[in-house]
């Protein structure tokens, strides 16, 4: 098992700044998820650790050796890229042992790594046709049989899934997991889907336009956000983000929607202290779909707070049903039992778990 | 409207339709009548006697099938004041069109590869410049190739012919692979750099492999060229090592009292046949070859 770790590296095509200065640890058999919008240089970035880039600027650490000036070959290193990028004019079994053949491991060494990895995979049955006779998913399976078979000390994978259909993609997803429990390698994944990047993960690097915003656990990235960024693009539907000010006049409120209209939710108390004294200041209220629900629909708790307001649109997803609703003209989904949702046009009462809900200063953008 | 259950695009039926589609294939079958005449009077002509050729009109078949004229045509046809037929000159084309399209291809693959795969600083430029070496009229070059050769000690000979035609095809053969390769997934480069394989290793066991389509294109645009040849092979080689092309012409040019139009017409079928075979053997890969080009180029 290997340890990398990126020291202040930074990418330039030209005049463009791809990778600005990132700074990155990922500990030894650690499954890390470089997940963010398209272009946010997140491929980049794995293509300089695999070192099909060279970079601009900074050091690269292997295992503890500095690899800034060692070919692809030589860092021990395996890829799965998107397009599986197989070897079309050759068979399963040639595409697979490869990088051992042009290695000059003995031929007996090549098969029982075939042998142990095919029945892994499950692909046993077509070593001998060429990848356009396979179907995606077994094209899939003999890209990351070309990868493992080699036992490198790191897996790079780059959207290895985004070509597959959604059923073939939660499949494989589960046994990319299961292969890292097995295996137990350092792993860095590159994807644009944040299940994949929540389901996969020991720790998710969220980043955009080239820098690292927020590099930590699935569980506190997706409920510890540090600013309005990581807060949106993680989860699914997206975290309701809504306008308002902080008002501090008996209690602390966020007011927002219509003059005619306002609603104000009232602040739990340690949020509160977190921004004391800050009257008037511009804020959003950061409000996941399902910490919204039909009120009375949970236990009581504290710090919940009730409005009400008309259904616009009622979206059922099967577990759950999502109701859309507005506030200050901005649309936001709540996330409620199927049995407790009302058709579109009838007034629908929302109860919140202010607790859960995240605040955020409008002009920074960052989490207060 | 049986004829409509073939399967197909569905066309509109009636009685003007028809019409057209029978004006369309008039007009075609005129063209092939056009293109194809020629050939039809040559081979004719080749397979009849003098005598018939004097008496008989130009399109008037052969009364008798006669390979008198192939047999001289090829063993005992006076070429200048040699009497050999054209059979040591196609053996020189041989010599000297094989080593030349398999030079010229297997570079262009090469240059093809580090172009497209293999990206350095510059690669666009050479690229741009190799180029405008397609469109560059060959009498321009024929002066200081002479002069080169001549330097290198290959005027005369078909080493240099070979080395003429190897250097003015590079730019079509790199212009063929780098329209190819730019539709191979750049991926798959990638991905044998992490497997561990060299440039040459990518190139041999990868990439050419790939590249059949685009390999049978330019060898029989190669062929074509180089075998059809005439200004270099007359420009660069004197008497024993002429080309086929540069031999017809001095079939048919040296006169002995007759004309012998059979075996003229016999010599110029030979000289073509070997560009019509390669056609027959490889033509539809020619075709695929070219559009695929076209659609990823």
């Amino acid at each position: 098992m290997s340890d990398i770790r990126l020291d202040a590296i930074w990418k330039k095509f030209g005049a463009t700044e791809v990778i600005k200065g990132i700074d990155l640890t990922i500990d030894p058999g650690e499954f890390v998820v470089l997940v963010g919008p398209s272009g946010c240089g997140k491929s980049t970035l794995l293509n300089l650790i695999s070192g099909l880039e060279t970079l601009s600027s900074g050091n690269i650490f292997i295992g503890g050796r500095r690899v800034n000036d060692v070919p692809p070959r030589d860092r021990d290193i395996a890829m799965v890229f998107q397009s599986y990028a197989l070897y079309p004019t050759k068979s399963v079994r040639d595409n697979i042992t490869f990088g051992m053949s042009v290695r000059h491991i003995p031929r007996q060494v090549q098969d029982a790594a075939v042998a142990e990895f095919a029945g892994l995979l499950h692909i046993e049955d077509y070593l001998e046709r060429k990848p356009a006779q396979l179907s995606g998913g077994q094209q899939q399976r003999v890209a990351m049989g070309r990868a493992l078979v080699r036992k490198p000390e790191v897996f790079l994978f780059d959207e290895p899934l985004s070509n597959l259909d959604a059923k073939l993609r939660i499949e494989m997803r589960t046994e990319i997991k299961k292969l890292h429990q097995r295996l137990g390698k350092t792993v860095v994944y590159v994807t644009h889907d944040q299940i994949e990047a929540m389901t996969l993960a020991t720790r998710i690097a969220v980043m955009e336009a080239g820098h690292i915003r927020q590099f930590a656990d699935p569980f506190t990235v997706y409920d510890d956000p540090v600013d309005l960024f990581v807060a949106g693009f993680m989860g699914s539907p997206p975290m309701n983000m809504i306008e308002g000010k902080l008002r501090q006049d008996g209690g602390s409120f966020v007011e927002c929607g219509a003059p005619d209209a306002l609603l104000r939710f009232p602040l739990p108390d340690a949020m509160a202290r977190r921004v004391a004294g800050r009257d008037g200041l511009k804020v959003i209220l950061g409000l996941r779909p399902e910490t919204i629900f039909a009120a009375g629909s949970e236990l009581p708790g504290p710090d919940r707070f009730c409005f009400e307001l008309p259904v616009a649109v009622v979206e059922p997803t099967g577990p759950d049903t999502m109701i859309v609703f507005e506030i200050g003209g901005r649309d936001l989904i709540a996330r409620v039992r199927p049995q407790d949702a009302r058709p579109q046009g009838t007034r629908f009462r929302f109860e919140v778990e202010m607790r859960k809900a995240k605040l955020f200063d409008a002009t920074t953008g960052l989490r207060l | 409207m049986i004829r409509q259950s073939q399967g197909g695009i569905v066309r509109a039926q009636g009685i003007g339709q028809r019409l057209k589609r029978g004006f369309l294939f008039l007009v075609l079958a005129l063209f092939c009548v056009y293109y194809l005449a020629p050939l039809v009077v040559m081979v004719s002509t080749s397979l009849k006697s003098l005598e018939e050729i004097r008496q008989g009109t130009l399109i008037s078949l052969p009364q008798s099938i006669n390979f008198e004229a192939w047999a001289k045509a090829w063993t005992s046809a006076c070429v200048g004041v040699r009497c050999d037929g054209l059979a040591p000159y196609v053996w020189n084309s041989v010599l000297m069109a094989v080593p030349a399209v398999a030079i010229s291809t297997f570079l262009g693959a090469l240059n093809g590869f580090a172009l497209t795969k293999w990206r350095f600083r510059g690669a666009d430029v050479i690229f741009a410049l190799m180029l405008f070496g397609a469109f560059i009229p060959f009498q321009v070059v024929l002066l200081p190739m002479a002069r080169t050769l001549g330097v290198l000690g290959l005027a005369g000979t078909v080493p240099g012919l070979i080395l003429v035609h190897t250097v003015y095809g590079l730019a079509f053969t790199t212009l063929f692979f780098r329209n190819f390769f730019i539709g191979v997934s750049d991926g798959i480069v990638r991905a044998a750099q992490v497997d561990g394989a060299s440039f040459f290793g990518i190139f041999f066991r990868i990439i050419l492999p790939m590249s059949l389509p685009a390999i049978v294109v330019t060898l029989i645009w190669q062929f074509t060229q180089i075998w059809n040849d005439f200004l270099f092979g007359i420009a660069f080689t004197v008497g024993e090592s002429n080309p086929v092309t540069v031999a017809l012409n001095n079939v048919v040019n040296t006169s002995t009292g007759v004309k012998e139009y059979n075996v003229d017409m016999a010599a110029a079928i030979i000289a073509a046949l070997p560009t019509l075979a390669v056609y027959v053997l490889a033509g539809s890969y020619f075709v695929r070859g070219l559009s695929a080009g076209a659609v990823k180029g």
